[in-house]
């Protein structure tokens, strides 16, 4: 009864004046807006404000002129961009260095959480969980410091064990054929624990009736894993997927800024690490920005067409 | 009977699996501790470097003695301290107007913060925004551009429009004003989601490089991760770095000291604070991926 008296009483007065409805709520919440205001104002310049700074991809951008004032160029740096070997180079590696990440790195916390969930000591798991994600929250510089030690033709434990098998030391970081294969082994020992994370948890909120149920019918481990946990965490799987498509034009800036050198360019050069090089060491700030901004778009493109994909799957019910 | 003895088996394979896992996880990480207290003959030398033949203390005096990495540390924790504060702050500023269904235009402005998500400049827009803005070499280059992160306000957003709306218009009709019912009712009742925003923000600033690498040129203002990161590079650049000898004649224990005993105890030194609260805060870091996964 109270609910119908009061939408019986509202009704007329929206009707009557909307405009001043809404003018009467926001200064009753002006103060909300006066929070807004902050993070707003701060959003804006140092969001906003590059955006337009991008404009210099298409001028030939002086500093003494400003970004307005520098003259227009016809997209000589996109035409150029097409001509440029170097950069030809660091799409392909890009997409090399993606690609084997998505194939290799992005099915390893899927296999680590399958076979976590076998494990029916709480404690073990609880530990083992903790281990796993402890390199999650240490940045590339700390990692890569590890990293140099660890492959070192001098002191490092694997060239330890080849030379103990009578090998030869091998440069890795130096090396064009095991550059690549280190960037995904080390990019799985960051991100398996941490990403396990989330399918666990798809994997807690199975049904336990569902497993029994499984049981009575004779299916052992192997089968429960197969028929109940992967489905259970295939629609988290499917959505993580196409995201990390959306994203493959990210193959792993702050890894490979700390990791690479100019004996591996040819392999390791990927356009984000190409254009901190040609803009803030070079400083050819135009084309830097003009690739910076080729590759936004492409990433723009395939990260809304992900998240497409993603709502009309999720309408037409993988969940 | 007999299924059950095969799953045991299964179940100890796993288990020593996971356990060479965890060693192979745990393996650089001891093996840098082992390294910064090893004698650079040993350090030299190939081997598993399991243990140091002696534990010698002579990297870390160098280190905690020498100038510039003790200013560094002090400018991670004095930017990990505002800067986390300053993103809490800007999170929670946002987020509480934008949990208000009834707010005139909430669409219109969620709208414009998750443009930012999407869009952007890119490194070199950046950097020249943060020049023309005169803000090159100094510590508000470290903390101002990452002040809002659109990501936390969504996950605080979700968080706030779970609260119980009974108990905040009983407050208003009470006479308060929003900004009372924020602090006194709001954020009381948001522990668990502002322990977790604080610690992915104190995490973020502590391990954050970039930045300092690209704003930053005066010495006394870089920070510890930009100190490990020029000692990479410094070996990088000749394979014979790798061996010399670094603070030459300077102070006594110094001298026989390699690079990469001074660059493992700037690891340590710069891991630890992360590594000593790590077992006690690691479940807010689980709750906030949930947070952020389940309704974000």
């Amino acid at each position: 009864m109270a609910s119908e008296t009061t939408t019986v009483k509202e009704i007329p007065i929206e009707i009557k004046s909307a405009k001043k409805s809404i003018w009467l709520q926001m200064k009753k919440m002006k103060l909300l807006y006066v929070m807004l205001l902050f993070p707003a104002v701060m959003l804006f310049i140092f969001s906003y404000l590059p955006m337009y700074g991008v404009l210099i991809a298409f001028k030939n951008f002086s500093p003494g002129l400003g970004i307005w004032g520098s003259p227009w160029n016809n997209f000589e740096h996109f035409t150029r961009l097409f001509e440029d070997f170097l950069f030809i180079r660091a799409l392909k590696n890009t997409l090399i260095i993606s690609l084997l990440k998505i194939v290799i790195a992005f099915p390893a916390p899927i296999i680590f959480a399958l076979l976590l969930n076998e494990i029916r000591n709480q404690k073990f798991l609880k530990v083992t969980q903790s281990i796993s994600y402890l390199p999650h929250f240490m940045s590339w510089v700390i990692l890569s410091a590890m990293i140099i030690e660890v492959f070192s033709p001098q002191r490092g434990i694997v060239n330890f064990i080849i030379t103990a098998f009578d090998g030869d030391p091998i440069n890795f970081l130096s090396s064009k054929v095991f550059f690549v294969p280190v960037l995904i082994l080390t990019d799985i020992w960051k991100e398996i624990g941490y990403g396990a994370i989330i399918y666990l948890a798809s994997i807690a909120s199975v049904d336990p009736a569902q497993y029994e149920a499984a049981e009575m019918d004779g299916a052992g481990r192997f089968k429960k894993m197969i028929h109940i946990t992967l489905p259970a965490i295939m629609p988290m799987v499917i959505i993580l997927f196409i995201l990390r498509l959306g994203g493959v034009l990210n193959a792993g800036f702050d890894q490979i800024l700390n990791l690479y050198n100019p004996l591996v360019y040819e392999v390791a050069d990927i356009i984000d690490t190409y254009v901190y090089r040609s803009g803030l060491e070079q400083f050819q700030f135009d084309y830097a920005t003009a690739v910076g901004l080729f590759k936004n778009i492409i990433g723009i493109i395939f990260i809304l067409g992900a998240n497409a994909i993603i709502r009309r799957k999720s309408e037409h019910g993988i969940w | 009977m007999v299924g059950k003895k095969r799953f045991s088996i299964f179940e100890w394979l796993l288990m020593i699996g996971f356990i060479i896992f965890s060693i192979l996880v745990l393996y650089p990480f001891w093996q840098t501790l082992v390294l910064s207290f090893s004698d650079p003959n040993q350090a030299s030398s190939l081997g598993p470097n399991l243990w140091p033949e002696r534990w010698i203390p002579d990297a870390y005096q160098f280190v905690f003695g020498y100038g510039d990495i003790m200013q560094a540390y002090a400018n991670t924790i004095v930017r990990t301290l505002s800067g986390t504060f300053l993103i809490v702050a800007f999170t929670m500023l946002a987020a509480y107007p934008l949990s208000k269904r009834d707010l005139p235009y909430r669409n219109t402005i969620t709208i414009f913060f998750l443009i930012a998500m999407f869009f952007s400049g890119g490194i070199i827009p950046d950097y020249l925004l943060v020049k023309n803005l005169g803000l090159l070499d100094t510590r508000w280059a470290l903390i101002l551009p990452s002040a809002v992160n659109v990501f936390y306000i969504i996950i605080m957003r979700n968080y706030f429009m779970t609260i119980d709306k009974g108990i905040e218009e009983s407050a208003f009709m009470d006479g308060a004003s929003y900004f009372t019912i924020l602090t006194k009712i709001i954020l009381p009742l948001s522990k668990p989601v502002i322990a977790t925003i604080a610690l992915w923000a104190a995490v973020f600033h502590w391990n954050e490089w970039f930045h300092a690498l690209v704003y930053i040129q005066d010495d006394s203002k870089t920070v510890l991760q930009m100190i490990v990161r020029d000692m990479l590079t410094a070996m990088d650049l000749s394979q014979s770095a790798n061996g010399a000898a670094i603070g030459g004649g300077g102070g006594g224990s110094s001298e026989n000291l390699l690079l990469s005993n001074v660059r493992a105890a700037t690891v340590m030194i710069s891991i630890g604070p992360i590594v000593l609260v790590y077992p006690f805060v690691q479940k807010y870091f689980i709750k906030g991926i949930m947070i952020g996964s389940l309704k974000g």
